[in-house]
């Protein structure tokens, strides 16, 4: 009788890197259908075409480094980069630009050093901060709420519009679009207006601009669902809105004329995607549980920075990179004590 | 009273399985009609064998005895012939061979005449208790297999608790759980002897909240006594000592420490019941429960297995195994180790076979690369970083392994469990452990040899010196004899010296040479000049190989010495 002779343990729990990937991508579904409600089809159009980008290059990428493709194409990394990145860019956006940001992601961010696991940055920041540089006017185009515009664009028309940049007959470019709350304001301020001024605008109805806020919400409750099963731990996303909220809460109250306040910050632009999908990323954050904290406090504290006093409008993915460069740092610094060691 | 609980950080609730096993009361193996005692059975040194080939043993009767402070004897497990001391597999993950004692069996079952005193427990002295429990060959039954009298010792520390372990907290074992339900008595009076040996405070007996009845035989069974019996929520490795302390008492064993360091003994529970049966009944060990389990087997169970009996020989008796069988593992699904084969004795750590079916265990999947995601930390018992500690192992980083804790890991496998990457982290860090351990034995070879060498030049070197010393007295004492005669020498080589100088002993064909003369004269100076530099270049190449090979015979010898060594 030939008997199997492997090492302990002999057990494994259910948990697969593909469980982990999909689980996040679930977590994204409310967000990204509250998101096309509030801003039409082109959020749905950038994401496919996100998702068909990344899964062919990271399938040819993994054919150039002589990986086994199905198990790596399979493993839902890529679908999560592309998730992220169809969401952090203006929907309407042409195809292009889609394409290029997401092919350089997986290529550049991602397997050039080394694939799953070995990326030192977001690849979808790292996709992100590319087009943002490369391509400013067409990173800054972003629509108008449907409730706000008059103009709406059915599904071929957002289409037409996206690959061919074809708008109907009577629909002009400017009656869809309209600068983002946190553009408006950072425009705005430069003017010397005041936030009060500014907020009088009709797209800042609500907390954090009108439809925004329920973009944020829908997205946060798929990052409490991810903690609920354990997916990603509290830590980053409580250190990182707890510092985005402390900090322009001190502002605040200093200057509210010339700074906005906590609960715009944190339920405008991309604070809460970032602070549950992004800075969670585990393979280019901290890994330690004190390590997370201090991560997560570094991107509240940059993001608002870059956005009070930088250059952009909303800095998430500045912020995030940025910290993933100190991750190791963290890390090294960050060692728990261990059992029996006395503590620490 | 609801005593406090504490919790370990970490641990993980892998499915149990024990149930398998509980359906039917334990029941004796039946007699094999060979038994293989190893010699080795337990955490420590060796024991020596006290019979020879030929000799009958009755059961009960010692015939391989300690060596050494952490030891203990190895008895007959049954009447019979040994018929051989020889070299057999015994369970260890590498199918290693080790000396056994083989005893053909008679059939008859018969005990050694019960020679054990009459005097009660209580008026023995501490160390004459720890003594017959040490002949009695009792080690730890948990597992671990550590000779149970050094735990008796309380080696001048006040015991303030002392913890029975009843947690069993690996899948599919049961063979605790079984004896808790059936044998609690035995249980129970072990664990007085026990508390008297180590003058123990108070008793806590711990049992995992998955085995309702052995709590509720064990709690009727001490009702009088006084210990506490106490239910601990199911978590896995809870039955690990350090681990099972911090939750009584929320102290924590010192890294490197033992528990009696602190004031806190554990011991297992089928412990105690051997405890019982070697001090209250005479009888010495060579039995103990075990559970034959997984879905190998037609019928899982637990048998009260005397040592020695072949694993073949059990699983037989439970119904043989099924085709589909992929591993039998002895101990757990989490720590224990597949076999290589099944032609192996039961010993006295053997606390389960599993015969698991490819549905029993995990199949084997991709491992991916590490996505950092910490799950691994989380789950630590210990509070390692073992995502860290994997990378380390990879690069063959070893220091820093160790500086990382690697040795603190106590194997449990709960990393490997939960990680989503399929890694095999515990795997990697028996590696790391198993170089580390080789490197450490070549440098201290490394360092015996250098210190034979050091020995060896200053040997050399004294006596260079006494030889020196003696060389120069025997000089001094040549000189001392012979003044006069040297004196008429010297008188008359100064007198020839003084003649040749009045002569001029210059050669007169040189004086007033021609300029072509002269510079013959100079090139024969200077060939010759040349001549004699390479020869004593030659000269002092010849030293310097001879020098060498010298020097590379001795290390040579050295070498051939260290091996022989």
């Amino acid at each position: 009788m030939l008997l199997n002779t492997p090492s302990s343990p002999h057990f494994h729990g259910p948990s697969t890197v593909t469980k982990v990937m999909l689980k996040v991508a679930y977590a994204l579904i409310p967000g990204m259908l509250i998101y096309s409600w509030l801003f039409g089809w082109g959020v749905i159009i950038n994401v496919l075409l996100a998702i068909v980008t990344a899964l062919a290059t990271e399938a040819l990428m993994l054919r150039l480094r002589h990986r086994p493709v199905k198990i790596f194409l399979s493993d839902g990394s890529a679908l999560v980069t592309a998730l992220l990145l169809g969401l952090a860019l203006p929907p309407l956006a042409p195809w292009w630009l889609i394409f290029l940001g997401t092919a350089f992601a997986i290529i550049f961010a991602k397997h050039i050093y080394g694939g799953l696991g070995f990326n030192p940055f977001n690849p979808a920041m790292v996709g992100y901060v590319m087009l943002l540089i490369s391509f400013p006017l067409e990173m800054t185009n972003w629509p108008a709420p449907l409730s706000l515009s008059d103009a709406h664009l059915t599904l071929s028309q957002s289409l037409a519009y996206v690959f061919g940049g074809n708008l109907p007959s009577g629909i002009r470019l400017d009656a869809l679009t309209m600068a983002t709350p946190l553009d408006t304001l950072k425009t705005n301020l430069g003017l010397n207006q005041t936030i009060q001024e500014i907020t009088a605008s009709p797209i800042f109805g609500g907390i954090a601009g009108t439809g925004w806020q329920w973009l944020s919400i829908a997205f946060l409750a798929g990052g409490l669902w991810l903690i609920h099963k354990k997916i990603i731990s509290w830590h980053v996303p409580a250190a990182m809105l707890g510092s985005l909220a402390l900090i322009s809460l001190v502002f605040y109250i200093i200057d509210p004329a010339a700074y906005s306040s906590p609960l715009f910050h944190l339920f405008s632009g991309g604070a809460i995607l970032g602070a549950f999908f992004i800075a969670t990323d585990p393979v280019s954050g901290a890994t330690t549980a004190r390590g997370r904290i201090y991560f997560g406090i570094g991107v509240g504290l940059l993001t608002y920075v870059i956005r009070s006093w930088g250059g952009y409008p909303d800095a998430i993915a500045f912020a995030v990179l940025l910290m993933n460069m100190a991750a190791p740092t963290i890390d090294h610094y960050t060692r728990p004590p261990v059992f029996g060691h006395g503590g620490k | 009273m609801i005593r406090q609980l504490f919790k370990f950080k970490g641990g993980i609730h892998p499915p149990q399985h024990k149930d398998v096993s509980t359906k039917q009361p334990i029941r004796a193996a039946t007699l094999a009609k060979e038994l293989v005692l190893p010699l080795h059975q337990h955490i420590g040194e060796s024991t020596v064998p006290i019979v020879a080939v030929g000799d009958h043993v009755l059961k009960g009767q010692k015939i391989a005895r300690a060596k050494g402070y952490v030891c203990a004897s190895v008895h007959a497990s049954s009447s019979g012939t040994v018929i051989a001391i020889e070299e057999r597999p015994i369970p260890h993950p590498s199918g290693f061979s080790a000396t056994c004692i083989v005893i053909e069996t008679d059939g008859e079952d018969r005990w050694i005449e019960n020679t054990s005193e009459t005097t009660p427990y209580t008026e023995m002295p501490a160390s004459h208790l720890r003594n017959l429990i040490r002949t009695s060959g009792i080690v730890g039954l948990g597992g671990a297999g550590f000779p149970s009298y050094i735990k008796l010792n309380p080696a001048g520390v006040e015991i303030d608790t002392l913890i029975l372990n009843g947690v069993e907290c690996e899948p599919y074992i049961s063979c605790d759980d079984m004896l808790m339900r059936e044998r609690p008595e035995q249980i129970i009076a072990g664990v007085k002897i026990m508390r008297h040996a180590l003058q123990a405070k108070r008793v806590l007996i711990a049992i995992e909240d998955n085995k309702p009845e052995a709590y509720a035989a064990l709690a009727k069974a001490c009702a009088t006594e006084g210990f506490e019996v106490i239910q601990v929520p199911t978590l896995y490795p809870q039955g690990g000592e350090k681990q099972l302390i911090k939750v009584l008492t929320n102290k924590e064993v010192p890294s490197n420490g033992l528990p009696v360091q602190i004031g806190i003994v554990v011991h297992n529970v089928a412990t105690a019941a051997a405890v019982h049966n070697a001090i209250n009944l005479g009888k010495t060990l060579v039995s103990r429960v075990v559970t034959i389990t997984g879905d190998g087997v037609a019928e899982p169970c637990n048998l009260d297995v005397p040592f020695g009996t072949p694993m073949q020989h059990l699983l037989d008796q439970c119904g043989g195994l099924r085709d589909d069988v992929d591993r039998i593992i002895m101990g757990g699904p989490m720590m224990g180790f597949a076999m290589h084969s099944i032609d192996i004795p039961v010993v006295k750590t053997t606390n389960c076979i599993l015969a698991a079916t490819k549905a029993n265990v995990t199949p084997p999947s991709d491992i991916m690369p590490c996505i950092r995601c910490g799950a691994c930390a989380d789950v630590c018992p210990v509070e390692l970083l073992p995502q860290q500690l994997q990378w380390f192992a990879r690069a063959k980083e070893f220091d820093r392994a160790q500086e990382y804790n690697l040795f603190d890991c106590i194997e449990c496998g709960c990393c490997s469990y939960v990680c989503p990457s399929n890694i095999p982290l515990v795997h990697f860090y028996r590696y790391a452990k198993t170089e580390i351990w080789a490197q450490e034995r070549e440098k201290e070879k490394a360092d015996q040899a250098r210190l034979r060498h050091e020995f060896r030049q200053s040997r050399i070197e004294r006596e260079a010196a006494e030889k020196a010393a003696r060389l120069a007295k025997k000089k001094a004492a040549a000189q001392g004899g012979g003044n006069a005669k040297q004196a008429a020498i010297q008188a008359a080589m100064a007198r020839a010296k003084a003649k040749k100088t009045a002569q001029g002993n210059a050669p007169k064909n040189t004086d007033n040479l021609s300029e072509s003369q002269q510079q013959q004269v100079n090139k024969a100076d200077e060939m010759r000049a040349k001549a004699q530099q390479i020869a004593a270049d030659r000269r002092a190449q010849a030293q310097t190989a001879m020098v060498n090979k010298t020097v590379k015979a001795n290390s040579d010898n050295h070498t051939a010495k260290d091996e022989k060594e």
